[in-house]
């Protein structure tokens, strides 16, 4: 069940998370050269499955935290996020046996893969997100009662920084971003400790293994001049993201940002080809709820992505253009991203959204595919 | 009067002009083969449009020329120079080394060498680590232990302070001496360390070329009679001085397409319109808005490597003069399969086989090319079906590089714009000019000067227009300082993005200003 990740599967893993991304996440892309070059240096990476794990084995996630523009200019040393698993060790007085991705979506499905590479630790294969959030409370590990704290930051000249919150992650993380900006807009984490059993009760299983299935998919439908869209639907009927509905396809007529409070927020309008019809997308980093000709169709924690027609390529908040041809997609989210306590923690009203969450499935049932 | 050349990889174009701004005339045109001797070639289209239209050469003000050498140079990775990239930023940044994502070959044929070095500023300014003079100088020797003629310096954050490239430069010239060339990142991309770097190692890379075809150029220039100053077009339509040209070669990489969309819209009399350029077996579809061509907003992938240089979009699609044209159930197919140069040979029109597009505009009348008795007895329907299958394809091409609701005209230019109608669906008129076949050197003798700013501004309360106002000056101050007439720079694109995750409301803005050339006291 344990596998072994080279160098050949990164492109595919890269794509798969950009699409859980659901608009945001950060480009993968830096996350790729670095665990690419960490591989060439170090070997492969054993991945886990979450069944595999002891029930007292110690999983320790790493993540980073910032500003993806900052990413692109201040490449990191490469030794943060061991940096911040050591520190939290070392606060803790125990090692780890795994790491495991908090974030499937975006760049955070790479640095675990990263810290593996380099410690010769194996990483799970399961995240607390189920695709990107902004915020570091907006986990499953923190829904089950797995609290963020004790958190270790690092940055790139060696110096670590220990946040202890008790339960209050969202105080944890609010201390956690302003350190951030002091080491430069962006830092890498350790946080969430726990058990293989606590992994095994809140985690979202088998997410690393889902991101490179949908890249996979992704690849091989262009290659054989195949609809990609249908691939992707195709590699999620047999996960727990098992219903994608196609929300809409037309082409975008208007996009407006604007910063608040340290977010990108906005909105885009999309028109159908016959010109008949309407789609508004609201996003905050990430796509947060379309609505169709003033009927919502699909809301967070569901995933929200707007796919580039033709390739499939998934289509970032900052990279929307108008004229831009895409197929908007919803993917319904595991069951227990959708309980009253997840909801209360990363459903549409954390985000300031006046909407019930309704599962993706049910709200699509008259549209044909 | 004003003279344009551009040399390509197959044809060398060449104008005489006269006039400035949009009211130009064309008072001499040529088009010949590209020659292996650059300095030859030049001579001899100089000596073409003397014998078409006599000129005093002292009444020239300016040459313009547009090059493929130096992109050609590296996609065939001859004639580069051995080249070291240093990088600021330990300790940041050291998990991808400079090189480390170009194809092996080229590593080799650059004998590239890669350092890296302390320094590198955070997104507000401050530093990451100070610079290190004596690492420096132990880097320098190894550049000079192991051959190194050219150096390209970048650190983190340059965009946002240029005082480490500054200073690092300072100390490898005094290590190293005159001879080596240094180029610096700061002056050649934009945000994204690896883009920047990549764009600034081949124009390193390109130096030593670069000196030798711009003095080949200047002396054929010279040689003519011709003191007028001599100047290169820029990818995004822009012109840089020789003494530019010679530190800056990549700058020069995309101008081909550039040229030849702006030449198109001036003889159209449009600043803002699509060109489509009909070939053999594509279409190419670009935009232009006042005059300039859209950039991609993507990495451009240069013979393997990742940059970020500022290269117009441009959408190809496949259809063409020689597309095949065949017919399926219900449906006429057009392309994307094609005779191509074969189209002499092989279309109807030419006595051949295969039914082409060329085929059908001679069938529907739009075009008087070989012999139409060939293709007299074709079937009414099917050539009225691929002529609508054309012009659908084509305006559905356009329709996506549209950047906004508003209608936009088309230009069409190239040998295959026989195919398409006067108007297309979604009533886009369609503009053909006259002269459209050295376009390219109309559109680098015509080209203007202009000025960038790309950079991360922490924006507060109330201060927005002042930081505004503050870009757009500097982007002004770049343009007159590259030799644009101050009385005529206008902003031409601008750019305010946010940025998340940021405090202070950190905005990255981009601004270019343009202005005609500052031209000489002869008229």
């Amino acid at each position: 069940m344990s596998w072994q990740l080279g160098i050949e599967h990164l492109k595919d893993l890269a794509r798969g998370a950009a699409i859980l991304g659901t608009g945001g996440g950060g480009d993968p892309l830096i996350g790729r050269l670095l665990v690419e070059q960490a591989i060439r240096e170090h070997g492969p990476i054993t991945v886990l499955d979450p069944d595999e794990l002891d029930d007292d084995a110690f999983v320790i996630p790493t993540a980073q935290m910032g500003a993806p523009t900052v990413i692109v200019e201040k490449i990191p040393r490469g030794s943060e996020p061991v940096g911040a698993l050591r520190a939290l060790e070392k606060h803790l007085g125990r090692r780890a046996d795994a790491t495991m991705p908090i974030e499937c979506g975006g760049i955070n499905s790479m640095i675990p893969l990263l810290v593996a590479a380099r410690t010769g630790l194996p990483v799970v294969d399961a995240d607390g997100m189920g695709r990107a959030f902004p915020e570091l409370q907006m986990e499953t590990f923190s829904v089950y009662g797995v609290p963020g704290s004790p958190m270790a930051i690092a940055g790139e000249h060696d110096e670590t920084v220990v946040i202890d919150t008790g339960a209050d992650n969202k105080q944890m993380e609010w201390l956690a971003r302003g350190i951030t900006i002091r080491l430069g807009g962006v830092a890498h984490i350790a946080e969430y400790s726990m058990t293989g059993a606590e992994v095994k009760r809140t985690a979202v299983p088998r997410t690393l293994s889902l991101g490179l299935s949908i890249g996979r998919a992704v690849r091989e439908a262009r290659a054989a001049h195949e609809d990609p869209i249908e691939a992707v639907r195709a590699a999620l009927a047999p996960t727990l993201y098992n219903h994608l509905r196609v929300l809409f396809r037309g082409k975008v007529v208007d996009v407006e940002r604007r910063t608040l409070e340290g977010f990108a927020r906005g909105r885009a309008r999309f028109t159908g080809y016959d010109g008949t019809s309407q789609l508004e997308l609201r996003f905050q980093n990430e796509n947060l709820v379309a609505e169709v000709d003033g009927e919502v169709v699909c809301t967070v924690p569901d995933l929200i992505c707007v796919l580039e027609a033709d390739t499939a390529e998934p289509i970032t908040t900052e990279g929307l253009r108008y004229g831009q041809r895409v197929t908007v997609v919803g993917i319904s989210t595991p069951d227990l991203m959708r309980t009253p306590e997840a909801l209360a923690v990363f459903g549409p009203s954390c985000f300031g959204l006046n909407v019930e969450f309704t599962p993706v499935e049910r709200r699509t049932e008259a549209l044909v595919q | 009067m004003r003279i344009g050349i551009d040399v390509g990889g197959t044809n060398t174009d060449a104008v005489l002009l006269d006039g400035t701004g949009g009211d130009v005339r064309v008072l001499a045109a040529n088009k010949s083969a590209t020659s292996a001797d650059v300095t030859a070639g030049i001579i001899d289209t100089l000596d073409r449009l003397q014998a078409e239209r006599s000129f005093d050469p002292a009444q020239v003000q300016a040459v313009m020329i547009g090059t493929t050498h130096f992109i050609n140079a590296l996609v065939e990775a001859r004639r580069l120079a051995p080249t070291a990239a240093l990088r600021l930023g330990l300790p940041a940044t050291a998990s991808l080394p400079p090189l480390v994502d170009w194809p092996e070959r080229l590593v080799e044929a650059i004998s590239g060498r890669s350092y890296l070095a302390h320094g590198g500023h955070e997104f507000d300014g401050r530093h990451i680590a100070e610079l290190d003079p004596d690492e420096l100088r132990r880097h320098a020797a190894d550049m000079v232990a192991h051959g190194v003629r050219s150096v390209a310096i970048s650190s983190v954050f340059s965009p946002v302070s240029n005082e480490f490239e500054l200073r690092a430069a300072e100390i490898l010239r005094a290590e190293l001496g005159d001879d080596v060339a240094i180029s610096m990142s700061h002056e050649i991309g934009r945000i994204g360390l690896l883009e920047r770097e990549n764009a600034t190692i081949i124009n390193a890379a390109l130096r030593e070329l670069a000196a030798s075809i711009v003095d080949g150029l200047s002396g054929a220039v010279a040689g003519h009679g011709i003191s007028a100053p001599l100047y290169l077009s820029q990818n995004d339509g822009t012109l840089m001085d020789v003494d530019f040209a010679r530190r800056y070669p990549v700058a020069t990489f995309a101008s081909g397409p550039t040229n030849s969309m702006r030449g198109a819209a001036l003889l159209s009399g449009l600043d803002t319109c699509a060109v489509v350029d009909v070939g053999g077996t594509t279409s190419d579809v670009g935009v232009l808005t006042h005059g300039f061509p859209r950039e991609a907003t993507t990495e451009v992938d240069v013979a393997g490597v990742r940059t970020n240089f500022r290269m117009p979009d441009v959408l190809s699609i496949g259809i063409g003069g020689g597309s095949l044209v065949a017919e399926g159930n219900d449906q006429v197919s057009v392309g994307p399969r094609s005779v191509g140069y074969r189209l002499t040979s092989e279309a109807l029109v030419f006595g051949g086989k295969t039914l082409t597009a060329t085929d059908i505009a001679v069938a529907a009348g739009r075009a008087e090319v070989g012999d139409p008795a060939a293709v007299a007895g074709l079937d009414p329907t099917l050539v009225k079906a691929a002529l609508a299958r054309v012009a659908a394809d084509i305006a559905d091409a356009v329709e996506r590089m549209r950047t906004s609701p508003d209608p936009l005209p088309v230009v069409a230019v190239g040998g295959g714009s026989i195919l398409l109608p006067d108007d297309l669906p979604g009533s886009l008129a369609v503009h053909r000019p006259d002269h459209f076949a050295v376009a390219n050197a109309i559109g680098a003798a015509i080209a203007q000067v202009g000025g960038e700013v790309d950079r991360v501004y922490a924006i507060d309360p109330g201060r927005r227009d002042a930081v505004v106002d503050e870009a757009r000056q500097e982007a002004v101050d770049r343009a007159i300082a590259a030799g644009a007439d101050p009385a005529a720079v206008r902003i031409v694109d601008f750019d305010e993005v946010p940025i998340p995750y940021l405090p202070g409301n950190a905005t990255r803005i981009r601004c270019k200003a343009v202005g005609d050339l500052r031209l000489g006291a002869a008229s």
